[in-house]
């Protein structure tokens, strides 16, 4: 087996290789009731608390459809461009799994509501079209805790812990037909696809699609074949991997270790794997010598699904506007290019840029602090976002402060940070650091005096006319009054002070 | 009070409880001195719930006495199916991977029975997860035919047949996935109705076949068959499959065919069920019942159904690919039965353990014969197959029906076999059911009536009348005057003919 050391480089990888991927993404639908009863979707419950007989899986208990879960499923189909099937049947999936009530699962098989669809993504400006194979209404299984082994998984655990809240939630099963000739690019493909997905779902509110919290999952199909040949290569299935960054990560990891592998003249195992956010790479789950056979036959305790037409057509009618279009919109209204708005939907931003501007920030504002400082947070930190402890209102309110000259950037950072870490909101933060800029002319002036003072040498320089030298005196103002002074006004007063200018 | 209230139809019953001639406490008493008295040699109940019969039935006084409506069947007492989930009673479905487990919630069935003040005795013996024709698959023993106690009281709802045939219950309430309604209450005398598929929920009847399953009255004489009928039938919104239409009027109907015969009716007899593989006796009475349908001036024709012969294999494939996966949620995870959880062994091997332990032989064959038959590679042939060979037995019926009002046939090929002949031989096993299978296939409704007893053996013969999907009433008047016909020249109810136990 390679080691790290060994592992052959992305670049020659994609030199001999050209990588074919199928994602497949769970969506949680945000419907108050689960799929199959009316047990209540909330987060947060205790454990169990929110099952009855149905999703337990007990002896007599009968499904009944979730309507709401159907118009999701017709509703994300059409926004996907889908046909939407005049009939069509859940069908039981069946295999073993303590997590899964009644060890086989409702789902869609050969009849799935939704199929033949395409979603167009963007990456480095150009359109890239991955085309859909299908969308279909599942539901949910329990959540296994394993206790008493080191990893948190089942190996080594010494007993599990079952959560049945989770079971039944209606989750939207979306495959992509086998996406090829993105070639290097195929991560960059798969994390946009999956953006633009999220995207999709939020604007159509069935969803609030959080991969952090699993509501959004994606499994990473891929493969490699050498260049020029027809015949897809055997594929690994990296599952549930759960967030934007671990999605081409992922792919990236996977391209390069199945290179390796080739390289090596060894084969792909087919096989599911998972990822690590920690080292960036996948290791190897189960092995599937043969296709596992879950004896999918039509769910005979529910009636068939037939969206009738004109109910399909009012939904189309009333699909939002899609998000690349919404994303063309807002980019000419910010007026910002290519580039930075596909930076703004990769990063998970255009909601709260959006939503920071409806709460009275300059576009441009906006856009700087969610696309600067509050990403390299969400970057440090490991999180989305939109999982940030602070909301568009108050970035709003930390531009309109800096706007108003009662901070300055470096003061907005650390408001933000304060922010951040839980110590209120801007006003509150501002309050509790004692963070204002410095605008008594007094102060400044006597802490320009003092500056000027102790370095002689400097000010002389300025007077000579080496007004590079002026930044020397500015900082060490800026030091004097902690950061808090103006540093336009701090160089007026210098410049004053010295006679040039 | 010197009336024997356990010899009274439940009609009678009713009206006295009703009038006051009786209490349903009195009537709850006289039963359950019955079932002490005789079921010791039956073996038709597997549970008697004594103070919670005790307990209803006083309800049902107090409700008298404060001067409230009564229903048509309150304070009359019935034998549950084990098969049907009662909240805090036991629910064992005949089987040891469910003893012990007392249900949280109450069916359908059960809860229209509690609203009509029907009081429930107990639950009733039957094979075990109704896979059987004899009752003698029960985990916990085979139930005695009171006609003679070494011979089986059909199956699956033995319990339920011989409970009513012991004057142990004047109701009992039986499921039907082959015939296991029809098929004991014509070797016990008694009658039975499998109504239209989705007529009665099947929310809390423990799966079997979800798509032949069918819950049903039984009784001793047909209007009282009626009255149950209409106090369980009707649309229910917890089981998809519930038909959302009128119930049709049969307690009208049964008067109606008592009173005013079936003149003008036309009566199909089915062609292939007779000859080879019929007892002499129950040939000879089944004509006979024929030529009394045609003196009370219904018009007899022979109908042929060529695709019957197929219905056999078809179900034997149907039935056991659906209960594989039913019974897949028996994993000893949540509740019933657990072996080997003794810190040794995995949740897969408990599960595995569990199984092998608690299901019986029969259970463990057609679970096998299903997981094979739904097997990739194996699904068109065997399931898909048997599901066109299900659509061509609706045809035929459709066919049948364009032709005449109601099919008749015999119930089953024999008389009650002795205990023990068939538990070895799969196949014979199976024939009991040859006549009864195809409705449960299409889905229509139809009843067992007894029609005489075989003159070799003494034993009961039913006569089947099928009705299409939704024309139950059809059933209950054909019923009701070969009934009243047969009494009539017999000269008292066949169940007097039983000898006493």
């Amino acid at each position: 087996m390679s080691t790290a050391t060994s592992l052959v480089s992305y670049e020659d990888a994609l030199e001999k290789y050209d990588p074919v991927m199928g994602l497949e993404v769970h969506v949680e639908l945000g419907t108050a009731t689960k799929m199959f009863c009316g047990c209540t979707t909330a987060l947060g419950g205790d454990a169990n608390a929110q099952t009855c007989p149905v999703c337990l899986g007990l002896p007599g208990a009968l499904p009944v459809v979730n309507a709401k879960g159907v118009e999701g499923a017709v509703r994300i189909g059409l926004a996907l461009n889908c046909e939407i099937a005049e009939w069509c049947r859940f069908a039981r999936k069946n295999y073993f799994y303590p997590d899964m009530p009644k060890n086989f699962q409702t789902s869609q098989y050969d009849e799935p509501i939704a199929f033949n669809g395409h979603l167009d993504v963007e990456v480095d400006g150009e359109v890239f079209r991955v085309e859909i194979e299908r969308a279909h209404m599942e539901e949910d299984t329990g959540k296994s805790t394993h206790v008493g082994g080191a990893t948190g998984r089942i190996q080594g655990a010494d007993h599990s812990l079952i959560d049945y809240n989770r079971a039944g939630i209606p989750l939207i099963e979306i495959v992509t037909k086998p996406i090829v000739g993105a070639g290097a690019r195929a991560p960059q493909v798969a994390k946009a696809y999956v953006a633009e997905l999220r995207e999709l779902i939020k604007a159509l509110g069935v969803s609030e699609a959080r991969m952090e919290m699993g509501q959004m999952r994606c499994d990473v199909n891929l493969s490699l074949r050498p260049h020029g040949r027809e015949k897809f290569g055997t594929r690994s299935e990296t599952k549930n991997v759960n967030s934007l960054r671990s999605v081409e990560r992922a792919a990236r990891s996977e391209i390069q270790r199945q290179a390796t592998v080739l390289d090596d003249g060894g084969s792909i195992v087919q096989e599911t794997r998972h990822f690590h956010e920690d080292t960036g790479s996948t290791t190897s789950g189960r092995i599937k010598e043969e296709a596992e056979d879950y004896r999918y036959f039509p769910e005979p305790d529910l009636v068939p699904v037939a969206p009738a037409r004109e109910w399909v057509e009012e939904l189309r009618a009333e699909l939002p506007e899609l998000p690349r279009v919404r994303r063309k919109r807002l980019q000419q209204e910010w007026g910002v290019g290519d580039h930075e708005m596909q930076s703004a939907l990769n990063a998970g931003a255009i909601d709260l840029i959006t939503a920071t501007i409806d709460a009275g920030a300059p576009a441009d504002q906006a856009r700087k602090w969610w696309m600067g400082e509050l990403a390299r947070h969400a970057n440090e930190s490991g999180t989305e976002l939109d999982g940030l402890a602070i909301t568009p209102v108050q970035v709003a309110r930390v531009s309109a402060l800096v706007a108003e000259g009662s901070l300055n950037d470096k003061l907005a950072r650390q408001v933000i940070e304060g922010v951040l870490a839980g110590e209120g909101g801007p006003d509150e933060v501002v309050e509790k650091r004692g963070l204002k800029v410095v605008s008594d002319e007094g102060a400044l002036t006597a802490a320009v005096d003092d500056a000027i003072a102790s370095n002689a040498a400097v000010a002389e320089k300025i007077r000579g006319g080496n007004m590079g030298a002026v930044g020397a005196l500015i900082g060490g103002v800026m030091k004097a009054t902690r950061g808090q002074a103006d540093a336009k006004r701090v160089r007026e007063i210098i410049l004053e002070k010295l006679g040039v200018g | 009070m010197s009336t024997d209230l356990t010899r009274m139809t439940a009609a009678a019953l009713a009206g006295a409880i009703a009038s006051g001639e009786a209490s349903a406490e009195e009537a709850a008493r006289a039963h359950l001195d019955r079932i002490g008295a005789v079921d010791e040699k039956v073996h038709a109940f597997l549970h008697v719930d004594t103070e919670g019969a005790l307990r209803a039935a006083r309800a049902v006084d107090a409700k008298r006495a404060a001067g409230e409506k009564l229903g048509p069947l309150a304070g009359v007492p019935l034998a549950l199916k084990d098969l049907i989930t009662t909240e805090g009673v036991p629910t064992t479905c005949g089987s040891k991977i469910l003893e012990g487990w007392i249900p949280p919630y109450d069916a359908t069935v059960t809860k229209r029975l509690k609203d009509a003040g029907v009081v429930v005795l107990g639950k009733t013996n039957m094979d075990e997860f109704a896979m059987g024709s004899s009752t003698e698959t029960s985990a916990y023993g085979p139930t005695g035919n009171p006609w003679d106690l070494t011979r089986i009281p059909g199956g699956s709802g033995g319990g339920s047949s011989a409970s009513i045939a012991s004057y142990q219950a004047p109701l009992a309430i039986g499921t039907d996935t082959g015939g296991s309604i029809r098929q004991p209450a014509s070797v016990t005398g008694t009658v039975g109705v499998k109504p239209t598929y989705g007529a009665v929920s099947r929310y809390g009847l423990v799966a079997f076949s979800s798509s032949l399953d069918q819950a049903g009255p039984c009784a001793r004489n047909v209007l009282d068959t009626a009255l149950l009928h209409s106090v369980i039938a009707g649309h229910d919104p917890m089981d998809s499959t519930s038909i959302d239409a009128p119930v049709p009027d049969v307690v009208a109907a049964a008067r109606q065919g008592r009173e005013q015969g079936i003149a003008g009716m036309r009566v199909g007899v089915v062609k292939e069920f007779a000859g080879e593989g019929y007892q002499a006796g129950v040939e000879q009475r089944f004509r006979e019942a024929v030529e009394v349908l045609r003196g009370l001036g219904a018009e007899v024709v022979e109908i042929s159904c060529p695709h019957f012969t197929y219905a056999l294999p078809a179900y034997y494939l149907i039935a056991p690919s659906e209960c594989s996966s039913n019974l897949a949620r028996f994993d000893a995870m949540r509740y019933g039965l657990r072996v080997g959880d003794d810190g040794s062994h995995s949740a897969e091997e408990v599960t595995a353990l569990t199984r092998e332990a608690g299901f019986g032989d029969e259970v463990k064959r057609r679970i096998m014969l299903g997981t094979y038959a739904l097997s990739s590679g194996y699904y068109d042939a065997y399931y898909g197959q048997a599901q066109k060979v299900r659509t061509l037995i609706t045809r035929d019926f459709d066919a049948a029906f364009a032709a005449v009002d109601v099919l008749v046939s015999p119930t089953t090929p024999t008389t009650a076999f002795p205990i023990g002949e068939r538990v070895d031989d799969p196949m014979a096993m199976y024939l009991a059911d040859l006549c009864t299978i195809p409705s449960n296939l299409a889905g229509n409704a139809a009843m067992s009536v007894p029609c005489g007893l075989a003159p070799e053996d003494g034993l009961p013969v039913g006569l089947q009348i099928i009705a299409p999907p939704m024309a139950d009433d059809r059933l209950y008047r054909v019923g009701a005057a070969v009934e009243a016909a047969l009494t009539d020249s017999w000269g008292h109810p066949i169940l007097e003919e039983a000898p006493s136990l």
